[in-house]
């Protein structure tokens, strides 16, 4: 799963293959643990970090990004890449305003390390759009499901990941369906709508 | 003089028309920048410690560490934060770092080393007693109005005294209640902050603000330049909801680091910082005696209030209580409560969904004495309603009614049988507002060519200004509002008001009708001398200027600007605020009815169904219009069941303030929501009116009165979680 085009290598002692070996998110975490003991034996809590070059799949064309352990993939994608879409609104991802689509499953970016996330597809809301917009985006915007909009990207792709897995659901089923984001100006009997417009491919 | 108005509703083709906002596309696929969005080329990243205790005294501070992490740039102390200076609310900020990343600010933050002294802290707004006994307290204010006026040789307050408890001991019904709101906060999802660039002795601030036009002076003054060196931008911005007038002093530190580094800064508070000190709503809490007459009308009112606005002191003002019905007599006195909490800001229509959840809540109780129907009890004290508005509130109670379907639906208080544990009950409330225009300019280029652009520095809040403006055009141009383009959300185009207090779309319907109205008339001059007809009879319909009684006679709108020569056509309009205008109004009514669920085990209440009414004048856009209203409600929702700034009496710290745990309504929570345009022609000749607050007001009184119906007994604060639902049928 490791992209060989990047060299690896870091300052501090450990690099991107150490993280990648194995199986993602734990290897990364175990390393970074590791790190952190060997840190804190020395002087008390102290931060691993260290850059190093990956290669992140997103929106279908390979980005070279650098990247510390501690980077999230919604760092990458907002500050590196300008895909602002996804929003930082809580760093636990309780408001899914950073939502993408990871190997087709809708997650928060705010949630991920960008170390994690090598090897896996990642789409963001810009590739929803373009001169053909994503019909979920079509009806947000008929049935102005919409307000300040901070929330929309976000809500946009959760509509997208929930409408993918039920693609017939009713009504009742998009208002259980679509409890994981926030919107604070109050657009969810727009995003209804809109939802259930998509399904009758209104 | 041009005489400024709106075209007839049969003979508009733009206004009134459902229309997708202009920006729609552009925000549902992520392309909109909003200020967090805005990276410079070669950016800090800031970030913030807050203050960890509700009430303490700076001992020391030190920065060594944190300078000299790596990546960090700049540390910067705010003076309120050297040592010996009281600081009065958790997280109010202390220290910022600037750095590379922001995991590097982070780290720098956190070799920040505080050391600070304890001091007595007080957070319980709700508790009267225990503010007296800390000396937090103060006078609120009051009023007393009463039909018979004392004597000459009568002390004033002994004879309300005894006017107070004869009328009270004359009513026929009376009630004595306990009522009560807590703060909420406005939790923008984009939260406060700026990306701010000083070069060449200039400051260009990316602002998330709804101050576009007055921010650059403020940024101005606290900066010691004048403010034609200051430029604010705001293309988009995530909700301000009252909360965002200012840049603040962390907008203000932003623009020092970086005149001070040479290098851009990006500076957003985090969310917890959002949450706790960058605006909340003062709570509000009621002891009352009404006195009624057999019909159920109210004739006394006594009330003691008092809540809290913050550290900075303030509360819910006296003068909405009660709120829109209000009898002849009646005495209202509020006491202020000094709490170690951030102070409070603006919050969709300041004073408003308090007073109508602390009084309106009083008058369905009155029902529930009574035996009687909440709307019946409403509809009679209309006679007492202080604007003027009883008969659109009648008009407006049948029509919501029967979206409602109220009467099938309706049982006295508490007599609803149950299923299982279920019972539903029915409530209403019902508000107003002013919503007059603010004061706004607008420069209008039209070109030669027909193209037409505006520029004026008012802001989208997400209610759809830029729609609205292109409407506005459009109508007036006879064109579609495609061939338009409205530049707003920078300060060097000409001033237009803070979006505060639902005053934006009279401010910019105003500036922009006023503007495209003159440009029409130097137009129409040119295409009459070009047709040989009389300038008065033309019109612009369908992207031609015609003959209105021959429309064989007509050009082309391209052909019409064409005789504009080789300069584009600039107009520039502006209107003052307050003045009277056929193009705008102030004032609105609205009625709002719930439906609501409560299981009486476990004390959850769900909404099953909401109604809105709500009038506005001439509406320009019903899509939008509707959406406001959507939303007003929702947010009332949450208020109503769910928001709860969760405070630690000992340490003054606000523990939930992050959206995993200060719960806001999510999609799942809202029920069924019916919104109803009232827009009748002797509304809609009124011009246009503001609708952000109004519809804002009544929730949290409908949803407690709808509750207080099902179960037969009121909770008296809101919001009305399980526990207080429990708590109270316990208590019953
Ligand atoms: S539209 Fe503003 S937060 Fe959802």
């Amino acid at each position: 799963m490791t992209d060989s085009r990047n060299k690896t290598g870091s300052s501090s002692g450990f690099n991107r293959r150490d993280f990648l070996r194995g199986s993602g998110a734990a290897a990364a975490a175990a390393a970074v643990q590791t790190q952190a003991a060997q840190a804190m034996q020395d002087s008390g809590p102290a931060i691993v970090r260290g850059s190093q070059k990956i290669a992140l799949n997103i929106n279908g064309s390979q980005h070279d990004v650098t990247v510390e352990p501690r980077t999230t993939l919604l760092d990458v994608l907002r500050h590196q890449l300008d895909l602002t879409g996804a929003k930082p609104v809580s760093a636990d991802g309780s408001s899914g305003a950073s939502t993408v689509l990871i190997d087709g499953k809708p997650a928060t970016a705010s949630t991920i390390l960008a170390l994690t996330a090598v090897g896996k597809k990642i789409q963001t809301i810009e590739s929803l759009g373009g001169d053909n917009p994503d019909p979920v985006i079509q009806a947000f915007v008929k049935h102005d499901a919409q307000q300040c909009g901070f929330c929309t990207p976000g809500f946009v792709i959760a509509v997208r990941a929930f409408l993918n897995k039920n693609p017939n659901a009713t009504e009742a089923q998009i208002r259980e369906g679509l409890n994981g984001n926030i919107c604070r100006c109050g657009t969810y009997a727009n995003i209804v709508q809109a939802a259930v417009a998509v399904v009758k491919g209104a | 003089m041009t005489e400024y108005n709106w075209p007839k509703r049969d003979a508009s083709t733009v206004i009134g028309k459902e229309l997708d906002r202009v920006d729609g596309l552009v925000k549902a696929t992520g392309a909109a920048k909003y200020t967090y969005d805005i990276n410079l080329k070669n950016q800090l990243y800031a970030v913030a410690l807050g203050c960890p205790h509700g009430h303490c005294k700076i001992k020391s501070l030190d920065i060594s560490a944190a300078s000299s992490v790596p990546g960090v740039v700049h540390v910067h102390v705010f003076d309120h934060a050297q040592p010996d200076r009281e600081i009065e609310w958790e997280g109010e900020l202390l220290v910022v770092v600037a750095a590379e990343s922001e995991g590097a600010a982070r780290e720098g933050l956190s070799k920040v080393k505080l050391e600070v002294e304890k001091l007595d802290v007080f957070t319980s707004a709700e508790d009267l007693q225990a503010a007296e006994k800390a000396g937090r307290t103060s006078k609120g204010g009051g009023k007393v109005e009463t039909v018979n006026e004392p004597g000459d040789d009568d002390d004033e307050e002994e004879f309300v005294e005894k006017e107070i408890e004869r009328l009270l001991k004359e009513s026929k019904y009376v009630v004595e209640g306990y009522y009560g709101i807590d703060a909420i906060t406005h939790c923008c999802l984009e939260p406060h902050g700026s990306t701010v660039e000083w070069k060449d002795g200039t400051l260009e601030a990316h602002l998330s603000t709804q101050n576009v036009s007055g921010t650059d002076e403020q940024f101005a003054r606290d900066l010691k330049v004048t403010a034609d060196n200051v430029t604010v931008h705001c293309d988009y911005i995530g909700g301000g909801f009252g909360s965002k007038f200012a840049p603040d002093y962390w907008g203000i530190a932003a623009a020092q680091i970086s005149r001070e580094t040479g290098r851009p800064v990006k500076f957003m508070l985090s969310r917890d910082q959002e949450l706790k000190i960058a605006g909340n709503r003062p709570s509000g809490y009621i002891k009352v005696r009404l006195g009624a007459d057999e019909k159920g009308v109210v004739q006394v009112w006594d009330s003691v209030s008092w809540g809290s606005a913050g550290a900075q002191g303030g509360a819910v003002s006296h003068s909405v209580l009660p709120y829109v019905l209000v009898p002849k007599n009646y005495r209202r006195v509020a006491t202020t409560i000094k709490c170690n909490t951030a102070p409070s800001r603006a919050w969709r229509a300041p004073n408003h969904p308090q007073a109508c959840a602390m009084s309106q809540t009083a008058l369905d109780d009155l029902a529930g004495k009574m035996g009687a129907d909440s709307y019946d009890v409403f509809l009679a004290n209309l006679v007492n309603a202080t604007n003027e508005k009883a008969d659109v509130y009648r008009e407006q109670m049948q029509i919501a009614a029967k979206l409602m379907d109220w009467k099938a639906k309706w049982h006295a208080h508490g007599k609803g049988g149950a299923r299982g544990s279920i019972v539903d009950g029915l409530g209403m409330a019902l508000h107003t507002w002013g919503g007059g225009a603010n004061e706004s300019s607008c420069l209008l280029k039209v070109y030669p060519d027909g193209g037409v652009t505006s520029f004026c520095g008012t802001q989208d809040l997400g209610s759809g200004t830029r729609t609205v403006c292109s409407q506005v055009l459009a109508e007036t141009f006879g064109l579609g509002i495609n061939d338009v383009r409205v530049n707003i959300g920078s300060s060097r185009y000409p001033n237009s008001g803070a979006s505060g207090g639902s005053t934006t779309i009279g401010a910019v319907c105003e500036s922009h009708r006023r503007a495209a109205q003159d440009a029409l008339v130097k137009i129409f001059d040119l295409a009459a001398a070009e047709l040989k007809v009389a300038a008065d009879t033309l019109e612009a319909v369908g992207g031609k200027i015609r003959d209105r009684n021959n429309p064989a006679k007509n050009l082309t709108w391209q052909k019409a600007c064409s005789l504009l020569g080789l300069k584009p056509l600039e107009t520039t309009a502006s209107y003052v605020r307050g003045t009277p205008s056929p193009l705008s109004n102030s004032g609105v009514a609205g009625v709002q009815m719930a439906h609501v669920e409560v299981d009486r085990e476990t004390g959850v209440i769900r909404m099953k169904k909401f109604v809105a009414v709500q009038d506005q004048g001439l509406v320009i856009n019903p899509k939008t219009c509707k959406s406001q209203i959507y939303g007003a409600v929702i947010m009332g929702i949450a208020a109503a069941l769910f928001e709860e700034r969760i405070t630690d009496p000992a340490t003054g710290v606000f523990v939930n303030a992050e959206l995993a745990d200060y719960r806001l309504a999510r999609l799942g929570d809202i029920g069924e929501i019916v919104v109803e345009l009232y827009e009748p022609e002797s509304e809609r000749i009124r011009g246009v009116i503001g609708n952000g607050e109004p519809p804002a007001i009544s929730p949290k009184a409908a949803i407690s009165n709808a509750v207080a119906n099902a179960l037969g007994i009121r909770v008296p604060v809101i919001p009305l979680t399980p526990k207080r639902v429990l708590d109270a049928l316990a208590k019953a």
